[in-house]
């Protein structure tokens, strides 16, 4: 918790912009430089800076740890998944020319599927690990 | 051209800089910040090689996180490296002659960005042709890293998650002990927990029920 106010308000103005540029960065991968592990990093950023401002319990009130736990495990399930579907629809593991029948489609709609998979992954993961190691301090600081 | 050998250079002179300071100083808290600044040199220096998406990641993960992570962790082990007493000769001979021989193999490299490098002669061509054109997605790196090589990226995936679960079951897990302690110590007092506590047994002997 910082009672800086330059602290406080740069980060309320910051939160919005980094969410929206690490969203940009995830679903413009396909044009231009970034991906599902860039904007992850980018996005858990975003959240990061927002627990260090506003402490880490105003952090777990937006995602709690349960959610992150879930998103951790959603993410790997959505890429799975996007190859289970692809076998079903009679291609192979993967195969995302198979998911609708045509190559231009398919491939743009199972790389953006999955690179959303990785972000998720990503974000929570490196959201995860911060509370795990600032909250494993709090509680040390406790003691 | 030589604009750009000047930019390699100094990107070069100032990362090996970078390095001799990090082994130098005993202090962590600078050298968690110096290989930040480490990373992000070597994020310009993807630039300078036209690699983007590399530089693009190195400067969110080195840089970025690894320094935010490295600091959380640094509030609970000393703030000074121990000063080693040992100097060992043997192993810096050991030290020097793989370094020499590292730079002897660097000899047998193709040039940089030599076009019949056999990196360049293999799939490769095959990605660029076909990516713009056959898979209408303009960043050649992006169908390689998810389309031709999904499975590999896949694999990726699961070892952030798998390692994401490792230092959650180590930390976490500590913290989770420790609350539990915290709370017994405070007594009953908060009638919070009995009442998270009662639908999560309830839910408990129903599944073993079923």
């Amino acid at each position: 918790m910082n009672q800086n106010p330059v602290f406080r308000v740069v980060a309320k103005i910051l939160f919005a912009p980094i969410i929206m540029f690490g969203l940009y960065v995830q679903f413009h991968g396909d044009f231009g430089p970034g991906g599902g592990f860039q904007a992850g990093v980018i996005i858990a950023a975003a959240f990061i800076l927002h627990a260090l401002v506003f402490g880490l319990q105003a952090g777990r009130q937006i995602i709690s740890a349960r959610v992150n736990l879930w998103m951790m495990v959603l993410g790997v399930t959505i890429y799975g998944a996007v190859g289970i579907v692809s076998m079903a629809k009679g291609g192979l593991f993967l195969d995302y020319t198979a998911l609708t029948g045509s190559v231009g489609s398919g491939q743009h709609i199972g790389i953006l599927v999955v690179e959303f998979g990785v972000g998720l992954t990503v974000t929570s993961v490196m959201l995860a690990l911060f509370h795990a190691f600032a909250g494993f301090v709090e509680d040390r600081a406790n003691d | 051209m030589m604009v750009g050998l000047v930019i390699d250079i100094f990107l070069l002179a100032l990362l090996v800089l970078i390095a001799v300071m990090v082994v130098r100083t005993g202090r962590l808290y600078a050298v968690i910040v110096m290989s930040g600044a480490y990373s992000l040199t070597s994020a310009a220096i993807f630039v300078n090689l036209d690699a983007v998406d590399v530089a693009f990641t190195e400067a969110a993960v080195g840089a970025g996180i690894s320094t935010v992570l490295f600091l959380a962790a640094m509030a609970y082990i000393p703030a000074d490296e121990k000063p080693s007493q040992n100097r060992n000769l043997l192993a810096g001979v050991i030290c020097i002659g793989a370094g020499a021989l590292l730079l002897f193999a660097v000899m047998d490299l193709p040039s940089l960005g030599d076009a019949m490098a056999p990196v360049h002669q293999h799939v490769a061509p095959r990605y660029l042709a076909e990516s713009g054109s056959a898979l209408h997605i303009p960043n050649v790196v992006t169908t390689v890293l998810a389309s031709y090589r999904g499975f590999d990226t896949l694999g990726e995936t699961i070892v952030v998650f798998t390692a994401g679960l490792g230092v959650l079951m180590l930390l976490a897990g500590a913290t989770r002990t420790k609350r539990v302690k915290t709370d017994n110590r405070k007594v009953a007092a908060k009638t919070a927990k009995p009442k998270t506590n009662k639908p999560k047994s309830a839910t408990k002997t129903a599944r073993t029920k079923a």
